[in-house]
């Protein structure tokens, strides 16, 4: 079960956690407002949510902006990168994918 | 009145925007990021609720007060959320003049409908900073490897923890502060690898490394770090990395071996270790898209890194544009400050005092220190030893070693097209330098070093060279720029550096 987040009782920060609902592809995700769109994707001990070419998952790698390996649809506009996106109650996340039937994968 | 734009917030810039400010001009701060910070002042955002964001951060208070004084000062217009794309010429001819017109989206990051805007100034200071620098090795693609930088950014940005049981490997100091991140998350840290031996870390930092350390301001922290780990009994390990990572679908375990010198593998020394996460890093790469748009010549490291070429007071080549931080070497956040607040100070116009004489031998220290950081903690020219023929290494494309290797004798050009290389949606930024440096171990083309990267600011191929800067949407592109809004009049004032 990790990734995870820090549990606020346990948290030297001293947070008080508001909670943030996405759907990825379709199904709901809870994570704490102010998280990224990754971040939500992996306090829920998601690791992937991309496909490659050959099928492959890839999920956060530099997050920091720069990999492109995060990639997700949100809202139906695509390829935004979910390391950098602000997680907004109600987002809807579609997973993207690169293999070569899609057709019209994520670039 | 002199108008300074400075982008990045990060130590670098936020530094570069005070003194501006110290020194009279009209500052505007730009920031991909909703606040300042950076990479070293990350944080999670005002809407997690965190009581104590101090906690965390070392030098958070002195942070906090530069970002309150720049923020509320009325010469200062801040634009978070804002990413640059592309830095253009001001006039038809590129005019030797004026610095580069500053191109900038503002909203939701990698959004449709952002705002498109055209900054001028006077002067421009580049502060983008670095990112890690990873060199792949067989599986680095599963989910659940990643950068030690985004393991960092994860703890203290989102408060998550990459996993329970996880190994940190790599090369430099910062190997430190993220082990020690993941143990106050709760991980479970199984080993530290630095893959750099013991003889070659102790001559790379010279004698009294301590005296370096301490110029630098960077010793007490990493001391703090040193004492977490031992607390926590992680085994910290010299001369030993991660050359494999396996699993079915994520990263399940990892294979470390001893390295030789040079990287290269010690036959039979392979041991694997059980984890969920596997943390990699080997140093900084600078972000120098900007720098190479602004035309601004780079240097190169006798290892073969690049960097933005700066004189002692951090001005490029090109007139009215200065660089700061990460992107004239890697030295950590006190150097990047250091470095900010003389190039902001002069941007400015700010006259010569015995306080920019302070800041010029701060800045001279930080450059000492990166030498001796580089020297301690260089890639081993073997690490191509821990690559198979289907060893992926443009994550992107997925192209593989072999079929890099197949292409080394080609026109760079020419193999980029038939392998796809860096073609991808990063373009090149993560495997850019590694397949430059493969090509390089390949078949160089007579007469060039086969890198094929601008030294003179030239518009040649180059690895950093993308006339499209950060991802811009077509429909945000072909809409009419919005006329940039003019900042508050000026009170003339000149404080201290
Ligand atoms: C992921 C990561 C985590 C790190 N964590 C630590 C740490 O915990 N401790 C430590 O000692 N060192 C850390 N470092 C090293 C760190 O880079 C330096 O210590 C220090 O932050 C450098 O300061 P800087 O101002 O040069 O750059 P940065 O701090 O990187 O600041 C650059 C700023 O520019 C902004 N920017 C970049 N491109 C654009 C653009 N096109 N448009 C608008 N804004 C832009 C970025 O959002 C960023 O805020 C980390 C590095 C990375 C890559
Ligand atoms: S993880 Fe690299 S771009 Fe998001």
């Amino acid at each position: 079960m990790t990734p995870r987040l820090i549990r606020p009782d346990d948290d030297v920060l001293d947070r008080d956690d508001r909670p943030v609902t996405i759907t990825v592809d379709g199904t709901p995700v809870t994570g704490v407002a102010g998280q990224s769109i990754a971040g939500v994707l992996l306090a829920a001990a998601r690791t992937a949510w991309r496909y490659g070419h050959a099928g492959a998952g890839r999920g956060v790698f530099c997050g920091i902006g720069v990999c492109f390996d995060c990639l997700v649809t949100v809202n139906g506009v695509p390829d935004v990168r979910a390391c950098r996106r602000r997680a907004r109650d109600g987002d809807a996340v579609t997973t993207q994918t690169r293999l070569p039937a899609d057709g019209d994968g994520d670039r | 009145m002199t108008r300074v734009v400075v982008i990045g917030a990060g130590p670098a810039g936020l530094s570069a925007a005070a003194t501006a400010l110290g020194a009279g001009a009209q500052v505007t701060l730009i920031e991909a990021a909703e606040q300042p910070g950076g990479q070293y002042h990350r944080a999670p955002v005002a809407e997690f609720g965190v009581a104590r964001r101090e906690a965390l951060q070392h030098g958070w208070r002195d942070f906090a007060a530069r970002r309150d004084h720049v923020l509320s000062h009325p010469r200062c217009r801040f634009l978070p959320e804002t990413t640059v794309w592309a830095l253009e010429d001001p006039g038809a001819t590129p005019a030797r003049g004026g610095p580069p017109l500053v191109h900038v989206l503002t909203g939701q990051a990698d959004g449709a409908d952002r705002r498109r805007r055209v900054i001028e100034s006077d002067a421009l200071v580049l502060a983008v900073g670095a990112h890690d620098t990873m060199l792949p090795f067989p599986g680095w693609e599963l989910p659940g490897v990643v950068t030690a930088g985004a393991a960092q950014a994860l703890v203290k940005g989102e408060r998550v923890a990459i996993g329970d049981r996880v190994v940190v490997a790599g090369t430099g100091p910062f190997l430190l502060p993220v082990a020690a991140a993941l143990l106050g998350a709760g991980s479970t840290v199984r080993q530290v690898l630095e893959a750099n031996r013991p003889g070659r870390i102790a001559a790379g930092w010279g004698a009294r490394p301590w005296q370096l350390a301490g110029q630098a301001g960077k010793l007490p922290e990493l001391a703090e770090y040193a004492a977490t780990l031992a607390r926590h009994r992680v085994p910290v390990l010299l001369g030993r990395t991660v050359v494999e990572a396996r699993g079915d679908g994520r990263v399940e375990e990892v294979v470390t071996a001893r390295l030789r010198a040079d990287w290269s593998v010690v036959p039979g020394s392979e041991r694997t270790v059980a984890v969920d996460a596997a943390c990699v890093g080997h140093g900084f790469t600078p972000q120098l898209e900007l720098p190479v748009a602004a035309g601004c010549a780079l240097r190169t490291e006798p290892d073969g890194r690049r960097f933005v070429a700066v004189d002692t007071d951090l001005r490029t080549s090109r007139p009215g544009v200065y660089a700061v931080g990460e992107l004239t070497g890697i030295a950590g956040a006190p150097a990047a400050r250091a470095e900010g607040a003389l190039a902001g100070w002069l941007a400015a116009g700010g006259p010569d005092r015995p306080a920019v004489r302070a800041l010029r031998r701060q800045v001279a220290a930080g450059r000492r220190f990166a030498t001796r950081l580089a020297a301690a903690h260089p890639i081993g020219p073997a690490w191509p030893d821990w690559l198979r023929d289907d060893t992926v290494v443009c994550r992107c494309e997925e192209v593989c070693y072999g079929a890099l290797r197949a292409a080394a004798g080609q026109d760079p050009r020419v193999s980029k097209l038939g392998t796809r290389a860096g073609m991808g949606p990063c373009q090149g930024r993560i495997c850019g330098p590694t397949v430059a440096a493969l090509r390089a171990l390949g078949a160089p083309p007579p007469g060039s070093d086969g890198l094929d990267r601008p030294d003179d600011g030239a518009r040649r191929a180059s690895p950093y060279h993308r006339p499209i800067a950060q991802p811009i949407r077509l429909g945000e592109l072909a809409a009419s720029t919005a006329p940039d809004v003019a900042p508050p009049q000026p009170v003339p004032d000149k404080e201290n550096p």
